[in-house]
């Protein structure tokens, strides 16, 4: 295997807060990702992700541990490390004084890149973003996903060696993900290294070769999706409701069906190889669920187990 | 200057390696961009004030109050009094407006910086590629002012010409300590307190009258202020009544660059890198 | 679960016809409410802006220019001193002051930063009622600024000129001080609100209205001072009318009735029309 690309050991950021004992928004992570790797960082808003990203992205200092990108230490060479770096930061923080395509160009030179070179990767680049007829629009009138796209395009305007991705989709319609994740495809399928954070299971589950489940700070699990999965959840899920007065007091009488019963306010997750069955044993005891679903076990599972919480809150 | 700054964050981890990376051009050019897409008209329309000014009182008061004397000890016009202070304010306001209001709005709503910072660029080229653009727009004002003045007789020696660099000298220093200042401010309320500093020194610096009219301790104070010693050394330029004391202006802005970078540099760190 | 009892139509006409009735009242002042307590955000700087603005503009400039100005000013059959001169324009420059701040970005602010006009227009109250109130609003602003200048226009000129100012009629300049802030501010409000985008234009009303209304209005020396050519500014500045009466008020200066009758109906006819176009434009952009 080559050597990790990047390499955070015993990471941990603190910040300070007046009157307060310090807050700890990254507390203990230790992690490896190889060249050519796309690597999720998963779990709930204020897990420390966004923190991670700022740190692989050297425009925050750690606290402590050590952490080494490109073979450097980002405390000391920054400006290195980020001229090899793509970033696609959660909101877009495009230049609303200028247009879809300056804004490309502006960015090239922001990396000392010669004028010329900055032309020609811009008209690359917005045939990539599928923005070419947007080229003069100024960035307010772009959509919330042409935004993003161009955030994205903006990115790769120096060949980045990885691109970081803070919650790539968020925010975005359900087609509008779909033609952003086509998009992320090809950087892989190029070999561009990619970094990213998310909240939304599917996302993570269709893009990371291997991720890292967070909370408060720290590493929950690590794996594949689908080892997480295999390992953390059932095969099936079986979704049932009785109204949110009686969930509780129902759930009781579900012991025994399924491996094992989560109780959410509005919910009742029953975790099984069958659904179907279980379903059958229920409405065989007697009881009536107003809707019931079953589905495939997904990463959100996985978290609901190691956390006890749900994802998005 | 490097050497100053690098004595700032020494000891600190990464020293000023990790704040700049040699390109505060490309901020200019930023800002070159942007311009030619924004309204023309709002961006000269802050040549105009200070022509008002001059129109309004040097025609209006003028009639009123027939000459001055300088400290230097020149009888002039009223109006060639106040144009070289008028000329100094509006430096002023222009470097103290672009430092401020305008990094304030890209520091915390614009997220422009936040963006510029994830490429190679470091702080330190941001801090300076701002200043540099500001003084810029600056200078393209100022020579503006000074043909105004020269159509209406008011450049009174050659050694006029030198406050163009006077008035970039006295940007410089507003812009690097309103940087400063700017990045320890939260809100936009904050942001009003700038007024009132700007305000009592625009009106008692010795720009409208000499500050002769005032008791020595006042003059004591007016004259610890900046915008007095820039006032003085553009009229010094401008009337042709140079003194020695014109080395302790200059003596004075240098001084508040340098602390002004310092400090921005320093925020600047805390607020990106840290 | 228990079956909901739901109330006839006709009750529920009745419910929204009375809880609709204070509103349709008093609504303006809920908005007026609002806009002040919006005001507290940036209380310290209207307060210091209100106290200090007279202290540094009387003291600072006035003071200094008097200093070269030493003779006494002719104006209108009486000879005063500078600094009374002066007084009157300042104060009515303070409030037309607020009137371009208050008029501007927080109209902006309700339309499109924050569009809080929009929730107001999504409760009870009427497109009409939220116009009012942000006048109303600006209004109180002005009112703390004029009554600051007012009184220590008092306490400086009894010490200074003990005599000089007439106080049985200069309170009344207060009130001109608020409508020549409304004669400018309403106007401008029409304006503001009928701006879709914000591309600097209120920069640009600072420097090419307010700025040259304030330094050409004969503010700092009689206006016939000045050449023909640019005389024409003061006499369509609201801030012009505003200070002849000021100073009328104030010192006692003689103005020939028909021009007392022009300054007073100018001021007026901006205000009223003002607030009827403002109230016209808030209506249409609110219901688009």
């Amino acid at each position: 295997m080559p050597e990790a690309v990047i390499t955070a050991e015993s990471l941990r950021k603190t910040y300070k807060v007046k009157g307060k004992a310090d807050f700890v928004a990254v507390d203990d992570l230790s992690f490896e990702v190889a060249p050519g790797e796309s690597f999720g960082l998963l779990g709930p808003n204020g897990a420390g992700k966004s923190t991670t990203m700022k740190m692989i992205g050297a425009v925050s200092t750690r606290t402590a541990g050590s952490l080494s990108i490109l073979g450097l230490d980002p405390d000391q060479y920054g400006p290195e490390i980020r001229s090899r770096l793509g970033v696609v930061p959660q909101q877009d923080n495009l230049d609303g004084e200028l247009n879809a395509r300056e804004n490309l160009f502006i960015y090239g030179r922001y990396f000392g890149l010669p004028a010329k070179v900055c032309h020609e990767k811009a008209d690359e680049l917005l045939a990539f973003a599928q923005l070419e007829d947007k080229a003069k629009s100024r960035v307010d009138a772009l959509s919330g996903g042409m935004k993003r796209r161009l955030t994205i395009a903006r990115g790769l305007i120096n060949d980045p060696r990885i691109l970081l991705l803070d919650e790539p989709t968020t925010g975005l319609d359900p087609q509008a993900r779909h033609v952003l994740w086509d998009r992320l495809f090809r950087l892989k399928e190029r070999g561009t290294t990619l970094v990213l954070t998310t909240h939304y299971m599917d996302e993570a589950e269709q893009l990371c070769d291997r991720l890292i489940v967070v909370d408060k700070g720290r590493i929950m699990a690590e794996g594949t999706p689908s080892s997480l999965i295999r390992q953390h959840s059932s095969r099936e899920v079986l979704e049932v409701r009785f109204g949110s007065d009686r969930n509780q007091q129902v759930a009781g009488t579900l012991e025994g069906i399924g491996d094992r019963v989560e109780v959410l306010p509005d919910r009742i997750l029953v975790y099984t190889s069958d659904g179907e069955a279980a379903l059958e044993r229920i409405t065989a005891l007697g009881l009536s669920p107003i809707t019931s679903l079953v589905r495939r076990s997904s990463l959100e599972d996985v978290f609901l187990r190691l956390t006890g919480r749900s994802l998005i809150e | 200057m490097t050497g100053v700054i690098e004595q700032a964050t020494v000891g600190r981890r990464g020293g000023v390696r990790a704040l700049w990376a040699g390109n505060p051009w490309a901020v200019v050019q930023r800002g070159l961009i942007a311009a030619r897409s924004s309204s023309w008209v709002v961006v000269l329309s802050g040549f105009f004030e200070p022509v008002f000014y001059l129109a309004s009182m040097g025609i209006g008061l003028g009639a009123l109050i027939g000459t001055v004397q300088t400290s230097g000890g020149a009888e002039v016009s009223y109006a060639a009094f106040i144009a070289p202070a008028l000329l100094a304010v509006s430096a002023m306001n222009g470097a103290i407006y672009d430092s401020t209001w305008n990094v304030f709005f890209k520091l915390n709503y614009g997220k422009l910086y936040e963006g510029m910072l994830a490429t190679s660029l470091g702080p330190l080229d941001v801090a300076l590629g701002e200043i540099l653009y500001a003084l810029l727009r600056g200078l393209v004002y100022a020579a503006g002012f000074m043909v105004i003045m020269q159509i209406w007789g008011l450049n009174l020696a050659w050694t006029a010409i030198l406050a163009l660099p006077a008035v970039l000298l006295i940007a410089f220093g507003f812009a690097s300590l309103g940087m400063a200042v700017t990045s320890y401010m939260k809100t936009f309320q904050h942001m009003d307190w700038i007024n009132f500093v700007l305000l009592p020194m625009f009106l008692f610096s010795a720009t409208l009258y000499p500050i002769t009219v005032y008791p020595e301790w006042v003059q004591g104070i007016v004259m610890a202020f900046p915008l007095w010693h820039g006032v003085e050394l553009i009229r010094g330029f401008t009337t042709g009544v140079l003194s020695p004391d014109m080395g302790w202006h200059i003596l004075y802005y240098v001084v508040m660059i340098a602390v002004g970078l310092v400090f921005t540099t320093k925020r600047m760190r805390a607020l990106f890198l840290d | 679960m228990k079956p909901i009892t739901q109330p006839t139509l006709a009750e529920l006409t009745a419910e929204a016809m009375e809880w609709g009735r204070k509103p349709r009242r008093r609504g303006s002042w809920y908005v007026t409410e609002h806009m002040v307590r919006a005001m507290r955000a940036y209380g310290w700087t209207i307060v210091v802006g209100a106290l200090g603005q007279p202290i540094l503009y009387l003291l600072g400039l006035a003071v200094g220019l008097a200093a070269l100005i030493a003779v006494p000013i002719p104006d209108g059959g009486r000879e005063v001193p500078y600094l009374l001169f002066v007084a009157p324009a300042l104060l009515a420059t303070a409030a037309i002051s607020v009137a371009s701040e208050e008029f501007t970005y927080p109209v902006m602010a309700g339309f499109k930063w924050r569009q809080y006009f929009y929730g107001f227009n999504a409760s009870a109250l009427s497109s009409g009622q939220i116009a009012n109130g942000v006048v109303l609003g600006a209004a109180a602003r002005m009112l703390v600024t004029v009554v600051a200048y007012w009184a220590f226009i008092c306490i400086f000129f009894e010490w200074l000129y003990p005599g000089a100012a007439n106080f049985a009629t200069s309170w009344i300049s207060i009130v001109i001080g608020l409508v020549a802030g409304l004669a400018f501010g309403a106007p401008l409000m029409a304006y503001a609100g009928a701006l879709e985008e914000d591309k600097g234009q209120f920069a640009l009303v600072q420097r090419f209205v307010f700025m040259p209304m304030f330094l050409f209005s004969g503010t700092f020396y009689p206006l016939a001072t000045l050449p023909l050519w640019l005389q024409w500014i003061g006499w369509i500045s609201p801030l012009w009318h505003a200070s002849e009466l000021g100073r009328v008020v104030t010192y006692g200066k003689t103005v020939e009735p028909w021009l007392l009758a022009v300054h007073v109906t100018y001021l007026l006819v901006l205000t009223v029309g003002g607030v009827i176009l403002a109230r016209r434009v808030f209506t249409r952009r609110l219901a688009k």
